[in-house]
Parts: C-alpha cells; structure tokens; sequence
C-alpha cells in the first residue's frame, strides 16, 4: 500500500527545505493561520496529507493562504513554512 | 596630410569612441522603444514640464558631474569620484574650448586637409599639435592632477577600504578589475605623454582609452552615460515593471557597483551574506545570470536602506519586486472564503491591528487602553480575525491575488462608514498608504495617532526615568518618514537615547516578511546586530512600533522590548 504512494512532491521539497523533517507536528502554525480562521487551512494537515500523496488535496489547501507569515514566526522548530509553501507552489 | 594637425596616435581613440558613441544610441533606442506606452509618453512630456526639466538639470549636474549624494555619505569618496569624474570632464571642456580660443592664434592651416575630409575633421588631444598659452596650461596641469589625486584614493580604497571608511567593497570579476586598471593608468601616461613628449606615451594613452571605451559597455562604467538617461526616466515618474526592460534596464546599467548598499545592507554581518545585496543583485541580473538574481531577489528583507544610500537613487526593491513577480506560480489562490469575513459595525475611527499585532496581544490590549482613556470612540475592525492587508502576497510578486484581498479590506471600511484608519503594523501601514484608495479617510499608523493624543491634550501621561531607545520599522521610518511622532511620544513619558543608526539608517531587526529564503540562524545573526546598534547608549528598554520587530529583538535582546503602545499604556495619568 504505501509502496503506490505517489511522494514526488515531498521528496522534491525534502530536498529544497530539510526543515519539514524537523516538524513536532505541534500545530503552532494552525493556530495562528489568518487563513484557517475562515477556512480549512492547516500548514500541520497539509503536511500530513503530502505524506500521504494526497497532492491534489494539499495544493487545493494553499489555495487558501494568505502568506502573511505568521505560522513561521511561531514554528518552535524554526521552520521557514511560507517558504515551503511557496515552493510547494512553483 | 599636415603633420601640425594630424598624427595617426588618435587613431585608436576615435575608433574606441565611435564604438561607445554607437552602442550609447543603439541603447538608448531600446530603452525607449521598451518603455511601456503611457510611461513613454510621460518621458516626452517630462522633458518640457518645466518643473521637471529643472529638476533633470540639477541632477544631472549635482549627480553626474559633482556627485553630490557621495559627498554626503562619505566626503573622501566624494571627492575621489568627483576629482576623476569632473577632473575628466573638464579636461575634455578645456580641450574643446582651447581649440576654438587658439585656433586663430597659434594659425593652424585647417584649411589644408578640407579636401580630404571635408566638415568632419576636428583635432582631438589639441595640446599635442599647439602650443597653449600659460593659463590653459594652468588649467590643464591642474585637473590632471586632481584626477591622479582621485586616482590615489581609489588605489588606497583598492588596498585597505577601512582607511576610507568603506567595511566591505564590491567584489568584481575579470573585466571589471580590467577596465578600472585601464582608467587608472589613463591619466599618468596622459601627463608623462605631456611632459615627456615621447611619442610612444601618445600611442600608449590613445590605447589605453580605446581599451577603456571598448570594455565600457561591458563593465560597471556602462554607469557613466546611462546615468544620465536614468536621471530623466526617474524625474518622469517611471517605475520598474519587469526585471530587465526599460526603465529597468535603464538602472540596471546606471549602477556602478559602487557597493554603498554593501556596508549597509543589514545581511552583511557575514561574508556569505554580504553577497545577497544590491550591488550584487544588479550585477548578475545584468549579465543576465537569472538563477542568481532571482535567488537574491527571494533572499531580499526588502527594507529599502540600499535605496536610500544609493548615489544614483536606484530603486533596486522594484526591480526586485518584479524579478519576483516574473516567477511563475502554478497555484492560484482561491478567495471564496472572503464572503465570510464579517464586517465591522459604524464608526468614525476604525481600529485594524492586522494579522502580527494579533500574534502580540499586548499592543491590541494597549491601544484598547489608549483609546478608552482619551475617550475615543472606535470600532475594533479585526477582533475576531480579518483579512490579511495584502502586503505579504505583494511582496511574493502576487499582485493579482492581493487585489482581491485590498478590495474586500477596502468594501468592509467603506461599509463603516469611518473617516479614520489606526494600525499598529507598518507592514499594513505602507500598504494601506500605497495601495489602497481610501480617499476621505485619514490613515494612521498608531504612533502618529497617540503623539496627535497627547498633543491634543486628550491623553494625559505621566513622565518615568526610563530610558528608551527607539528602532524605526523599515516601514514606518524609511518608508514613510515617521521619524518624529514616536521620538515626541518617547520624550513625554520617558528619556530618549540615541541608536547607533537612526532614522533612514536604522538596521532591520531581521524578521522582515520581505525575505522567504533567510534561515532563522542566518536572521538571529541579523537581529543581534541590529540589537547591538540599537543597545549603543545602553537603554533600560527597547522599543519599537512594529508586531514583527517586537517578536523579532524579544528573541536576542539583554533588555525588555516594547510596543510604543505599551509604554504609553503604562504611563496612563
């Protein structure tokens, strides 16, 4: 089953950004999204759904964000999420 | 042909400049031919709007021959630029003028040669063929010498750039350092030429300018002409819209990599980093190494202090801005959520904290505070959470997408029906200021609204021995010049001490949302040199009037950081 994973998207951004490996899944980022206060959108569950090869999903997700920023300025880990999220969309 | 006015040494000049000359016009005609329509017509006119024609001749005097804005950073470099600039040009004016006063005396016969070249000779380097008479020679002697004076300080600079007061200079590659020998050995042979007479310095000089006028297009000193275009564009009101087209190419070619915006770029705190500023950014995306210039372009904290220091006033943040814009996004945002967005009930003042004020609920209590002491009715825009102002998605180069965020902001103040704006973030601030068209309704950013408070008497605070230091937001200061409200409102409720760098100097705390590339430990580097600047005079507490700088210092600063609104909170008659 996890052999058919389609995972392009996230070994590619592994690659750009090692950060996302560091993630404690903390949902820092949720909380705080300006975005997720009106919609679906959770940084930690778009992460999740990468992992998962759940592509499709995850880039209708960011069609939500407003890259304001302030999930990584809150990241305990230091993570540059914006910019993941920006590459995710390149 | 009469040797008395003509010898073939010339030969190599004339062909070197033919070349420059030519590729000046072709340039130009592109430049032009690029601009988009409405900017090429605001050019034409510019040129006879009286208004902006004087404004073309003081620049191009004050910047291109006296490099007025060098002086003032640094008068050494001022002079040396000036000594070798306008040591130059006046030179070429002297010479040009002693052909005409002396050709009557000295009774050159230029009617010997009419039949071969009929109109198009004219005796460059007179001083070879004529003898002057003592004040030319005066003069000639003179700025020849201050020219090789400029020279001097440029060799120092070359070996140990701190005696000039210069940390960091441009690092330049192979033709770069090629053509700057070229240019400095120009002028020695010029004088050893004159004062030996041996032909072969003739020869050498002539070369070494055909040298210099071949790698000019090439090189960095592509600035000395195409500043000039640059300075009418820029009095026309042109901005940059694409990264390397018109107006943009226009800059591109007039920075001299002076690397000015190097020392004080606040990424230069390391070698590696000092690599990410503007100087190098020009650079690569003029020889058109786009990888580069676009990595910079994303690494940028967009702070603006590299245009503010800038000699030719460069704005290398739009360029920036556009470079950024031309990278395609294969993602559209999707703005349905926006219907949900509640608007906010009737007021005349609308308070909207904006998405990193949320993030530090100390400012909104503050400004709460504030607001209830002076009697201020006000209707609290965000409370519950709003859309985002759009600046973050303009600055990813997504103008479109801001747009829609811009126009649903604007219809939920209109439906208010207020007549003024607050704001506790400058990031909002600037572009509430820029983008927005709330024409009747007066923008403030907090700090400008308590010091009009306490002016007014509305707001009575009570004085404490606290000293303060203040950090200007890039957005606040820089960008808008709000330097004296918050320094006012400081000095009624404490001691201000001075920062290092101040003003339109003052460091980026490092946090900017302008960068998507820094990592936190290359921004942590940053901010602890911001700190340090800020902790010059040894304050009791830091403050600042920005979300985003307060978070940032809190990370690295020895002393408390504040809000301006927090301090005036806690002093609160």
């Amino acid at each position: 089953m996890m052999d058919s994973l389609d995972l392009t998207t996230f070994n590619r951004l592994k690659e750009s950004n090692p950060d996302v490996n560091t993630c404690i899944a903390c949902g820092s980022c949720t909380a705080t999204c300006t975005a997720g206060n009106f919609t679906e959108m959770s940084f930690r569950r778009l992460l999740l759904m990468l992992q998962r090869g759940k592509e499709d999903e995850a880039k209708k997700m960011i069609q939500r964000c407003m890259l304001c920023g302030k999930c990584t300025l809150v990241c305990p880990r230091g993570i540059n999420i914006r910019k993941i999220l920006l590459d995710i969309t390149r | 042909m009469n040797p008395q006015i003509f010898h073939p040494f010339v030969l190599p000049f004339v062909v070197g400049m033919a070349f420059v000359l030519t590729y000046c016009v072709v340039g130009l005609v592109r430049v032009i031919w690029q601009l988009p329509k409405a900017d090429r017509k605001k050019f034409w006119r510019s040129l006879v709007t009286p208004k902006t024609a004087w404004a073309n001749i003081r620049d191009l005097i004050g910047d291109c021959l006296f490099h007025v804005k060098i002086w003032k950073r640094n008068p050494l470099l001022g002079y040396m630029h000036t000594a070798i600039a306008f040591g130059w040009f006046m030179i070429i004016v002297i010479g040009h003028v002693m052909l005409f006063a002396l050709k009557p005396l000295q009774g050159v016969e230029l009617e010997g040669i009419q039949g071969m070249l009929p109109n198009f000779y004219y005796p460059i380097f007179y001083k070879f063929f004529a003898t002057e008479t003592p004040i030319f020679a005066f003069l000639m002697d003179f700025f020849l010498l201050m020219i090789i004076s400029g020279i001097l300080i440029a060799v120092v600079k070359k070996l140990h750039s701190k005696i000039v007061g210069v940390k960091r200079v441009t690092k330049f590659g192979f033709a770069d350092n090629m053509i700057r020998f070229a240019l400095w050995t120009i002028f020695p042979f010029r004088l050893l030429a004159e004062k030996t007479g041996l032909m072969a310095f003739w020869w050498i000089y002539s070369i070494d300018l055909c040298i210099f006028m071949f790698m000019l297009p090439f090189t960095r000193y592509m600035h000395i002409p195409t500043e000039a275009l640059f300075i009418l564009l820029r009095h026309a009101g042109i901005k940059a819209t694409e990264p390397r087209k018109g107006y943009a190419l226009a800059e591109l070619y007039s920075c001299p990599s002076c690397g000015l915006c190097i020392d004080a770029c606040p990424m230069s705190v390391n070698d590696k980093m000092s690599g990410n500023t503007s100087a190098y950014f020009m650079k690569k995306l003029r020889n058109k190494d786009s990888e580069e210039a676009k990595r910079i372009a994303e690494t940028c904290l967009m702070c603006g202090k590299c245009v503010r220091v800038c000699p030719v006033s460069i704005e290398s943040c739009d360029i920036k801005f556009s470079q950024r814009a031309a990278t395609p996004y294969y993602i559209n945002s999707d703005h349905s959520y926006l219907d949900k967005v509640e608007a906010p009930k009737p007021a005349k003042t609308l308070y909207f904290a904006g998405c990193m004020t949320q993030l530090t609920p100390k400012i909104m209590r503050a400004m709460k505070q504030i607001m209830e002491a002076a009697g201020e009715e006000y209707q609290f825009m965000d409370e519950n959470g709003g859309v985002c102002c759009g600046r973050p998605m303009l600055l990813s180069g997504k103008t479109a997408e801001a747009q829609a965020m811009i126009a649903k902001n604007t219809e939920l103040i209109r439906q208010s029906g207020a007549t003024r704006l607050v704001l506790s973030c400058p990031i909002c601030y600037k572009v509430f200021k820029e983008e927005y068209h709330l024409d009747g309704i007066e923008i403030l950013h907090h700090t400008q609204f308590i010091d009009a408070l306490v002016k007014q008497g509305k707001l009575k605070v009570g004085k404490s021995g606290v000293n303060y230091v203040y950090h200007d937001p890039c957005e606040l200061g820089r960008a808008f010049g709000v330097y004296d409200e918050p320094r006012a409102v400081l000095e009624s409720v404490g001691n201000l001490k001075k920062a290092k760098s101040e003003k339109e100097l003052s460091i980026c705390c490092g946090g900017s949302l302008g960068s998507f590339t820094l990592t936190q430990k290359e921004r942590d580097e940053i901010t602890e040199n911001s700190v340090a600047d800020l902790m010059f005079n040894h304050p009791d507490e830091i403050v600042t009037a920005c979300p985003l700088c307060l978070k940032t210092f809190a990370r690295k600063s020895p002393v408390e950081v504040k809000d301006i609104a927090e301090v005036v909170a806690a002093q609160l008659g």
